[in-house]
């Protein structure tokens, strides 16, 4: 290599980089394409919506179509129910699912190949066969069209996950320093506290992020389970057929707003979240 | 005794996921077969599944739902597997792609169909591109009826721009345990890269492959609100017609039988890639 003719090997090197960038760069776009267009829908007129043809530079911005739809009958109380639904399936979720994710991570004992088996099949079950027999059960416990039914489904919906997650994060956390508390003196709820929690705790946080993440999201048994006491995906999807197009395009930028700040918020977790719970 | 209590201590921490799993999972699957297998009153029956199938949507759910498998499911692999093999190169910059092609994870199937509704729409971002370069001149109905090919193509596009992202998590993951020997000995043999990907990467990430496939084939069967965004009622799928027979018809025994069924493909599909995949994971020597 080197002198003033680029020889063959360096040519090659940079079509390579060339090409490695555009297609990384063409991929970028085709995933941002999406986004920014429902952002400019939504920051737009109302009356812009059936503008013919469309500007693609954020000419009329505006805040109209937004407070339009925050200020829809239900919207408010729909975003509100969904932020307390995803808090309630957080909470849940790790104080049920943590305390199983250590046991996988620490220890062996008979049934562990079973139970890792069971936890994996049941992340695998269609969400209506669950919500449809549940619809029908919480109607007669009370249950039904109200935030705490649906806060259980989703509980259940997260808590295979969250299991499989934290006995990842467990794993992670070097067994030899829990071994040198306990041997210090602390018993092993201390130790577990004092060592093993303050070293989780990040990964603890992603996984709360990703739980955050899919019970915002989810629609279906939201939608079956209630009535009045929507969530925002349950409260947009019911109104689809009988709401105006920007009604909708707000909708569908306030449901995505969130998932650019969760993913940055968890972006090294990724694969351990993602990728290895498909193990 | 302390030997006894660290036998017990594995099973009481995973009791109460135990206990909650049961009855918010196995309780329901079962009474979920009870609602499709039972009259109103109570009896043993069949006809709930006769009425499903007699139903004029039925054969199009079923026909659309496999069809939307069949083609979503292989285009995300082929983008996803792009994105991960460009990533796996490290190239710098490479977390910032990362984070951009990830996106998608945090999104709805709902806000993902309504996100390319804005494109799709009648006077949307699509036809308003095409008509500044100068190729229409009047709107092209991406979302009529009278136009089902097309508007297939858009729910395809856009369950593809969202699922695509899992599946490249799937594969970057199972990229990452692959030791980079491999790539270098590759190199040492002067393959270019196209063939290093088809002879080297792709049987080593058969077992990621085969995890992708399955949950992205789990899911494509559950496909409705991306199909309810774009379509309407226009394209009936299982899943959406489960819906509207609980939501529109209240009646949960058909609802059942179609949760049933989209459980009964769930559980084929599995079975079908562990049954076809599975040597190939024995062979690279992971699981």
């Amino acid at each position: 290599m080197g002198g003033a003719m680029p020889s063959s090997l360096t040519r090659r090197y940079i079509l390579n980089r060339v090409a490695l960038y555009g297609s990384a760069v063409l991929l970028a776009l085709w995933t941002l394409a999406p986004l920014y267009l429902i952002a400019l829908a939504a920051f737009s007129t109302r009356q812009a919506t059936f503008r013919w043809p469309k500007p693609l530079l954020p000419t009329d911005f505006s805040t109209d179509t937004m407070q339009f739809f925050v200020n829809s009958r239900g919207v408010l109380n729909s975003v509100r129910n969904s932020v307390i639904v995803a808090l309630l399936t957080i909470a849940g979720s790790l104080a049920l699912g943590a305390p199983g994710g250590y046991a996988l991570a620490r220890f062996r004992f008979r049934g562990k190949e079973g139970i890792s088996l069971g936890l994996l099949i049941s992340k695998m079950f269609p969400t209506a066969i669950l919500s449809i027999p549940l619809a029908v059960a919480f109607l007669q416990l009370n249950l039904y069209d109200s935030i705490w039914g649906v806060a259980l489904v989703h509980i259940a919906m997260a808590l295979p996950f969250v299991i499989i997650v934290t006995a990842g994060i467990f794993v992670g956390v070097p067994r030899d320093l829990e071994e040198a508390a306990q041997t210090l003196g602390c018993n092993r709820l201390q130790a577990f506290l004092r060592v093993v929690l303050p070293l989780a705790l990040p990964g603890l946080a992603a996984a709360a992020i990703f739980t955050f993440v899919i019970s915002w999201n989810e629609v279906f048994a939201a939608t079956i389970l209630t009535l009045r006491n929507r969530t925002l995906p349950a409260q947009v999807l019911s109104s689809l057929n009988d709401s105006p197009l920007y009604y909708r395009y707000a909708g569908g930028f306030f449901m995505i707003a969130p998932a650019l700040i969760f993913i940055f918020l968890i972006r090294k977790y990724l694969l351990n979240l993602w990728g290895n719970i498909s193990r | 005794m302390r030997v006894k209590a660290e036998t017990i201590l594995p099973y009481s921490l995973l009791a109460p996921t135990l206990i909650f799993v049961t009855l918010l999972i196995v309780v329901p699957i079962a009474q979920a077969f009870l609602l499709a297998f039972q009259t109103p009153d109570g009896s043993f029956t069949l006809a709930n599944f006769q009425k499903m199938a007699n139903d004029t949507s039925f054969g199009d759910a079923l026909k659309f739902t496999l069809l939307l498998l069949i083609f979503i499911v292989p285009m995300q692999v082929v983008l996803a597997l792009i994105m991960a093999l460009l990533i796996h190169t490290r190239f710098k910059g490479h977390t910032v792609f990362l984070y951009i092609y990830a996106i998608p994870l945090g999104i709805s199937d709902l806000a993902a169909g309504i996100a390319w509704l804005s494109i799709f729409t009648e006077r949307g971002y699509l036809n308003s591109i095409l008509n500044q370069l100068g190729i229409l001149d009047k709107p092209f109905l991406f979302l009529s009826y009278q136009n089902l090919p097309a508007m297939f193509g858009t729910i395809v596009v856009a369950e593809s721009w969202r699922a695509t992202a899992i599946v490249m998590t799937i594969l970057l993951a199972g990229l990452q345990v692959i030791p980079r020997d491999y790539f270098e000995a590759a190199d040492v043999f002067g393959a270019t890269t196209l063939k290093r990907t088809l002879f080297v990467v792709l049987p080593l990430l058969r077992p990621s492959l085969q995890n992708a496939l399955i949950i992205r084939t789990i899911f494509a069967f559950q496909t409705f609100a991306v199909v309810f965004a774009l379509a309407g009622r226009v394209i009936p799928v299982l899943a959406g017609e489960s819906y509207n027979w609980y939501v529109a018809n209240r009646n949960p025994n058909i609802a059942a039988a179609y949760a049933v069924l989209v459980l009964i493909f769930t559980v084929a599909a599995t079975w079908f890639y562990l049954r076809f995949l599975q040597t190939g994971a024995a062979e690279a020597g992971y699981d």
